[in-house]
């Protein structure tokens, strides 16, 4: 009995060790004092680019967003009739999600509450995830918060969704074998080529990234973090990306929303 | 003798929990003597000039996205992993070659890639599975160009 105990811990040891079990770090979200926004990392010129409200490329999506916020679609009511012509009604809404929508138990983000909005209150069909009117109106509505600290709840029915995401966090995926928790909690701050390694926080998301000539979700960015360590990338939209995004939220408890970001 | 059974018994129920998919840990058995392996993979005779080339190469190695060599031309070396000035001093080739065909061997908890790896992965790309980052070919030619890197006298 015991023996057989023993054998199960060897095989478990050696196959599939959580890191805490082998003396990496505990699974736990960095500490207060060094946590920081990804926007510390960048190069200067980048960073100015993203402070200049005027030349950040991201205000043409808020321009394109306020519009659409405002405009009522097919003689449907515009989102303007219930929450506001300038939006007031949702200053500081974003930084609370994902969210557990109470009436569907379903995860909710920005992207998934606006699309609810349209087939609930607005009889449209949801937006295509990605799509440059979905894109706009998240970040529309992410820069309503702007300055708002990140404060997400992942008790209750979040719980088990903060769990998927911590989890998908810490494990190693991909033909390189790594983990978001190896560059992001463990070499931030290091340089792999060309990038400083940033702690992986989603606040400034959607984000306008040079690279991709245009303005992007966060779970673009996963992908391409996915894609980088060769694995196969979730779907964007997929509850899967939308945990880790919850679970991203909680671990970046208190930085403020800086949408829309500029990235490399 | 019965706790020699035992052994042998985890050793098997190791290799069966561990060999994902049924496939081996590496993309071809290999013998490590030590922190070494002292036989070259794929029975390849490695190049050092085309070395030099799958290290800083994108589409090859990319070493210089995390280990930077004093006197290299080549832009943004990263420093996420050690510097590989003179290593040639410090590891033989069959050292060098673990390291890159199985860092995680060694440091299980490393960022680097084992790059001749294949098997107990996860979510493995569709267009990578089965496959080692590096070919054996590959791997000896850095192992070669590696092992060519010492540091001069008055240098370092
Ligand atoms: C091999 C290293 C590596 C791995 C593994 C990795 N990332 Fe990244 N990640 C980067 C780099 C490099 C960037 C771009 C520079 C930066 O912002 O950190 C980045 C950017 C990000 C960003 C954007 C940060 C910002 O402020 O713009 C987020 C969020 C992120 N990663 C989350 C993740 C998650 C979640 C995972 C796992 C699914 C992951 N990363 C896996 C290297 C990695
Ligand atoms: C007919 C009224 C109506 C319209 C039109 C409407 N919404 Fe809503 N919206 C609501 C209500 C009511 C809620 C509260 C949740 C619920 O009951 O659906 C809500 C919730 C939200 C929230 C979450 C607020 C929070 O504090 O969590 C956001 C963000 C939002 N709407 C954005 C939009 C956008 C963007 C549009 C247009 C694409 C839109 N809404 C159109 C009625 C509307
Ligand atoms: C994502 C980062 C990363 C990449 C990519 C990477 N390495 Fe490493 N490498 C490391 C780290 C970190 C170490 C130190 C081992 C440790 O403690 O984790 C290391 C150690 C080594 C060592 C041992 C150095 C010594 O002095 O003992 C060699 C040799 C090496 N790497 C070669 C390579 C080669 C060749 C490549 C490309 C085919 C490569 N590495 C790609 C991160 C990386």
């Amino acid at each position: 009995m015991i023996r057989a105990g023993l054998i199960a811990c060897l095989v478990f040891a050696a196959c599939s060790a959580p890191p805490e079990e082998n003396g990496a770090p505990v699974r736990e979200p960095l500490p207060d004092d060094i946590k920081r926004s990804g926007t510390a990392f960048l190069q200067p010129d980048t960073r100015a680019l993203q402070a200049d409200d005027f030349a950040n490329p991201g205000f043409l999506w808020i321009d394109r967003g306020e519009a659409l916020f405002r405009a009522g679609v097919d003689g449907s009511k515009a989102c303007a009739a219930c929450h506001g012509e300038d939006g007031a009604d949702l200053a500081g809404a974003a930084a609370h999600y994902p969210l557990v929508d109470a009436a569907s138990g379903e995860l909710l983000n920005i992207e998934g509450r606006i699309n609810q909005c349209r087939e609930q209150h607005q009889s449209l069909p949801p937006l295509e995830y990605e799509s440059d009117n979905l894109l706009a109106l998240t970040a529309y509505v992410a820069h309503l918060s702007r300055g708002e600290p990140v404060s997400v709840d992942v008790t209750g029915p979040a719980a088990q969704y903060y769990e998927m995401g911590r989890e998908y966090f810490f494990t190693r995926r991909g033909q390189l074998n790594l983990a978001c928790s190896q560059c992001h909690n463990e070499h931030w701050g290091e340089k792999l080529r060309g990038d400083t390694i940033s702690q992986g926080h989603g606040n400034a998301f959607p984000a306008y990234r040079l690279e991709w000539q245009t303005l992007g979700s966060l779970h673009r960015r996963l992908n391409d973090c996915d894609e980088g360590v060769r694995a196969e990338p979730m779907p964007l939209g997929s509850e899967t990306y939308k945990a880790v995004e919850l679970y991203l939220a909680k671990r970046a408890e208190g930085l403020p929303i800086e949408t829309p970001g500029v990235r490399r | 003798m019965r706790a020699v059974s035992w052994a042998m018994a985890a050793g098997l129920l190791l290799a069966a929990a561990c060999g994902n998919e049924g496939s081996q840990r590496l993309a071809e058995p290999v013998t490590i003597e030590g922190d070494a392996i002292l036989t070259p993979l794929g029975g390849e005779t490695g190049d050092a000039s085309r070395g030099k080339a799958v290290f800083t190469d994108r589409e090859q190695g990319h070493c210089v996205l995390c280990h930077a060599v004093a006197g290299l031309e080549a832009e943004f070396q990263g420093n996420v992993g050690p510097p590989l000035t003179g290593l040639g001093d410090r590891l033989s080739p069959g050292q060098i070659r673990l390291r890159i065909a199985d860092a995680q061997r060694i440091w299980p908890q490393t960022v680097m890639p084992s790059y001749y790896r294949t098997g107990g992965l996860n979510q493995v790309g569709e267009a990578y599975r089965g496959e080692p980052a590096l070919s054996a070919r590959q791997i000896e030619d850095l192992v070669a160009w590696l092992s060519t890197l010492k540091t001069q006298d008055g240098e370092e």
